[in-house]
């Protein structure tokens, strides 16, 4: 599969987060994906079994953990792969998902907020374990979820 | 003396006081409330009220009319429990609800019907007259779950949010299925025979019922948000229309005999978004208000008359009937509830442990619309016996269930809601994650939830916004608008704090004039905000979603209005430090 037939998926179009939804597919720098590697990433959103979660402990998580859930939604934000989302990455997002019409200082504003709540080491960036903390009262496990293939 | 003349409003006036009266009361012993729901006191004060009128005047108190009580007392909690309504979760959980309100109350209806006939064919108990028509007539009265009683135990024990809308949203909707099968039964008693046709004919009752009810409620709700976009100069009676539309989308259901419960809910729910868009701050804070001011009212001498009723000669007191309609009544329920969650696990992401499902079972409380219906009954020779059953059944699920119902969520320890308030952080997340699934629905062609509720979405901003909303030009994201709240917040704060002169220039959010400005530490200033294209926000439902910390329904408290000024303080320090 490669990005235009992803594109070609009209409901896509209209997403605020399409392009990065589409990226999040292909792997660094390729600009094809087989089908092992689309559903590595539809992996994600398995729901998570409770039978499942006793089994391993000492092997690597599986692929539809909370923790890895959280990883590839922040992945999502953190374009630059620093595991941090910056000031700006944070605006890019917040300025796709509100639209035009809200002028920057007030996305700024927005934006500085969202940090200030979020930071607690005081570097002005989230990184992935605050971000965790800020999502920890969501049931991320069942918003992230969706039953395939039933 | 001139008492026949303000006979009727003075009494009545003096059973509110009294109703009122005693609500300060309970609330004056601190620890009361947490052991005894405010229901079964109410119940009390009725029953001793009742006990007293009977001493006096040797003969039975009044009896509430049903009428009254239909008309005039359930409107305002339907009113208020569908305005009040947290959409999100109630949608998400739609089917589930559904399933147990439709399903469900059938199942309970012929398992309660059917095995009291059994019991009554028993030769011991003297009850053989007792027909199989008459107890499936009461089995259909006594096997709905009512709003009021559960709405008044389940707010004060606190459990999570996706389990209390769950029975709420069921006590609800069951209205519809009660309503057909009790009008069904009691035609049928009144007929010599019965052939299939008519029971075709009430399979089909139900749908048009339920419909019914939906169309009628959605229609003079859309009335209600289509004429306030026209009341900018006259806004002193906008919070008139909302409570004039709703109750007569109650009244004109009832009038077709359709769902009047369902036509109010969906009147509310429908409306709700567009006449908060449309009328003033000052309005919408009123009709919150008096939504609570009169539900409360209603709440409280429901109870009141309940225990009121119950004394007096009406009661023939057959004891086996009794006790069987109270066993059965817990046997059927808990068995559908087992039988459709195990159904409803099947199909969900998300499952219904066995406590919650304990917590539903047992939730099951009957309450003053059984208690209507039964002497709505038409008059033959055992209906004492009915309303006898009716109110132990009543007074044993509200007092034993309501009672004990608070020590065994805590005992089993069940999930209780989260206390806090989502931060503009968490939204901006939540949002995300929502435009996330979507996309990764649309990949992998699965239309789930999110799928209808683009649809919605899109529809709702292509249409609905351009005809209904006074201003179109101003729908903002819900991102956007929780932010403005909490600044808003922080502005008053700070003018308390007299520090408000000496900040900088700021920036204003807001553009209607009835707003106060918001301080920060930016300088320029902004023009006013202009057309939000909302094409982009498609998955931005709850426009106004407003910041909470205590649960999203609450009887006595409006949502958003729990003491978040401290913590508003406190951020407003920290953030001043920062400067």
């Amino acid at each position: 599969l490669s990005r235009e037939d992803f594109q070609r998926i009209p409901e896509l179009a209209i997403n605020p987060l399409g392009d990065r939804i589409i990226n999040a597919f292909f792997p660094e720098g390729e600009d094809q994906v087989n089908f092992r590697g689309f559903m590595r990433t539809l992996a994600h959103f398995r729901p998570i079994e409770d039978n499942e979660k006793s089994k391993d402990l000492n092997g690597p998580e599986p692929l539809n953990s909370r923790s890895n859930k959280l990883h590839f939604a922040f992945r999502l934000y953190d374009l630059d792969k620093d595991d941090k989302i910056s000031r700006d990455e944070l605006l890019q997002v917040l300025r796709m998902m509100v639209g035009v019409n809200i002028s920057d200082e007030q996305l700024g504003s927005i934006a500085d907020r969202t940090i200030q709540e979020a930071d607690q080491d005081g570097d002005s960036a989230i990184s992935f374990a605050e971000f965790v903390k800020v999502l920890e009262k969501v049931d991320v496990e069942q918003k992230m979820s969706i039953r395939f293939l039933h | 003396l001139d008492y026949q003349h303000v006979q009727v409003p003075f009494e009545i006036t003096l059973w509110i006081m009294l109703a009122s009266l005693a609500k300060i009361g309970f609330h004056l012993y601190n620890k009361l409330p947490s052991v005894v729901p405010e229901s079964c006191l109410l119940i009390f004060v009725g029953l001793i009220m009742g006990g007293i009128i009977y001493g006096l005047n040797d003969r039975s108190p009044p009896v509430m009319d049903s009428d009254i009580f239909f008309l005039y007392l359930l409107p305002p909690i339907v009113l208020d429990a569908g305005y009040f309504m947290p959409s999100r979760p109630f949608f998400e959980n739609i089917g589930t609800i559904l399933l147990y309100a439709v399903v469900g109350t059938i199942w309970n209806v012929f398992g309660i019907g059917f095995s009291l006939y059994g019991i009554c064919q028993v030769k011991a108990f003297r009850l053989q007259d007792v027909s199989l028509l008459h107890n499936l007539l009461f089995g259909s009265l006594i096997a709905a779950v009512d709003p009021v009683a559960v709405l008044a135990v389940f707010e004060e024990i606190h459990v999570n949010e996706k389990l209390h809308i769950l029975v709420f949203g069921e006590s609800l909707l069951n209205d519809a299925v009660t309503v057909v099968l009790y009008k069904l039964f009691r035609s049928f008693c009144e007929m010599p025979t019965i052939k299939s046709v008519d029971v075709f004919a009430g399979v089909g009752k139900f749908f048009v019922v339920g419909l019914g009810g939906v169309l009628v409620g959605l229609s003079f709700g859309f009335t209600a948000a289509f004429t306030t976009r026209f009341t900018k100069d006259i806004r002193v009676i906008e919070p008139l229309f909302v409570f004039l539309y709703s109750y007569l989308s109650y009244l004109t259901a009832e009038m077709f005999h359709l769902s009047g419960i369902v036509a109010i809910i969906s009147c509310a729910m429908g409306m709700k978004r567009y006449v908060e868009a449309n009328i003033s701050l000052k309005s919408h804070t009123t009709v919150k208000y008096f939504m609570k001011m009169w539900s409360s009212v209603s709440d409280t001498l429901i109870f009141i008359f309940l225990g009121v009723s119950t004394i007096g000669e009406n009661h023939e007191w057959n004891w086996p009937y009794i006790c069987f309609t109270v066993i059965f009544c817990l046997v059927w329920r808990a068995l559908g509830v087992l039988v459709l969650t195990f159904f409803v696990n099947r199909f969900h992401v998300n499952t219904i442990t066995s406590k919650d499902q304990f917590i539903i079972a047992y939730g099951g409380l009957r309450g003053a619309i059984c208690f209507s219906l039964v002497f709505l009954l038409p008059d033959f020779h055992r209906k004492k016996l009915f309303i006898a059953a009716t109110t132990v059944v009543i007074l044993f699920t509200v007092f034993v269930q309501g009672m004990t119902i608070r020590p065994l969520v805590d005992l089993l320890a069940v999930k209780r809601k989260r206390e806090s308030a989502p931060t503009v952080g968490e939204q901006i997340h939540i949002r995300f994650l929502d435009h996330l699934l979507a996309g990764i629905e649309d990949i992998s062609g699965h239309w789930g939830q999110y799928y209808w509720k683009d649809k919605l979405e899109y529809f709702n901003s292509k249409y609905l916004q351009k005809i209904l909303l006074r201003e179109y030009d101003q729908p903002k994201s819900s991102i956007v608008l929780l932010y403005e709240k909490l600044e808003r917040k922080h502005a008053i704060e700070l003018a308390q704090a007299g520090q408000l002169g000496h900040g900088p220039a700021h920036p204003s959010f807001l553009s209607s004039s009835d707003r106060t400005v918001i301080t920060d530490q930016k300088l320029e200033d902004t023009p006013n905000p202009d057309v939000l294209d909302n094409m982009q926000e498609i998955l931005a439902r709850n426009l106004y979603r407003i910041r909470r910390t205590g649960p999203a329904y609450n009887r006595h408290t409006l949502p958003g209005d729990s003491e978040p000024s401290e913590r508003a303080k406190e951020i407003l320090i920290l953030r001043h430090k920062s400067l």
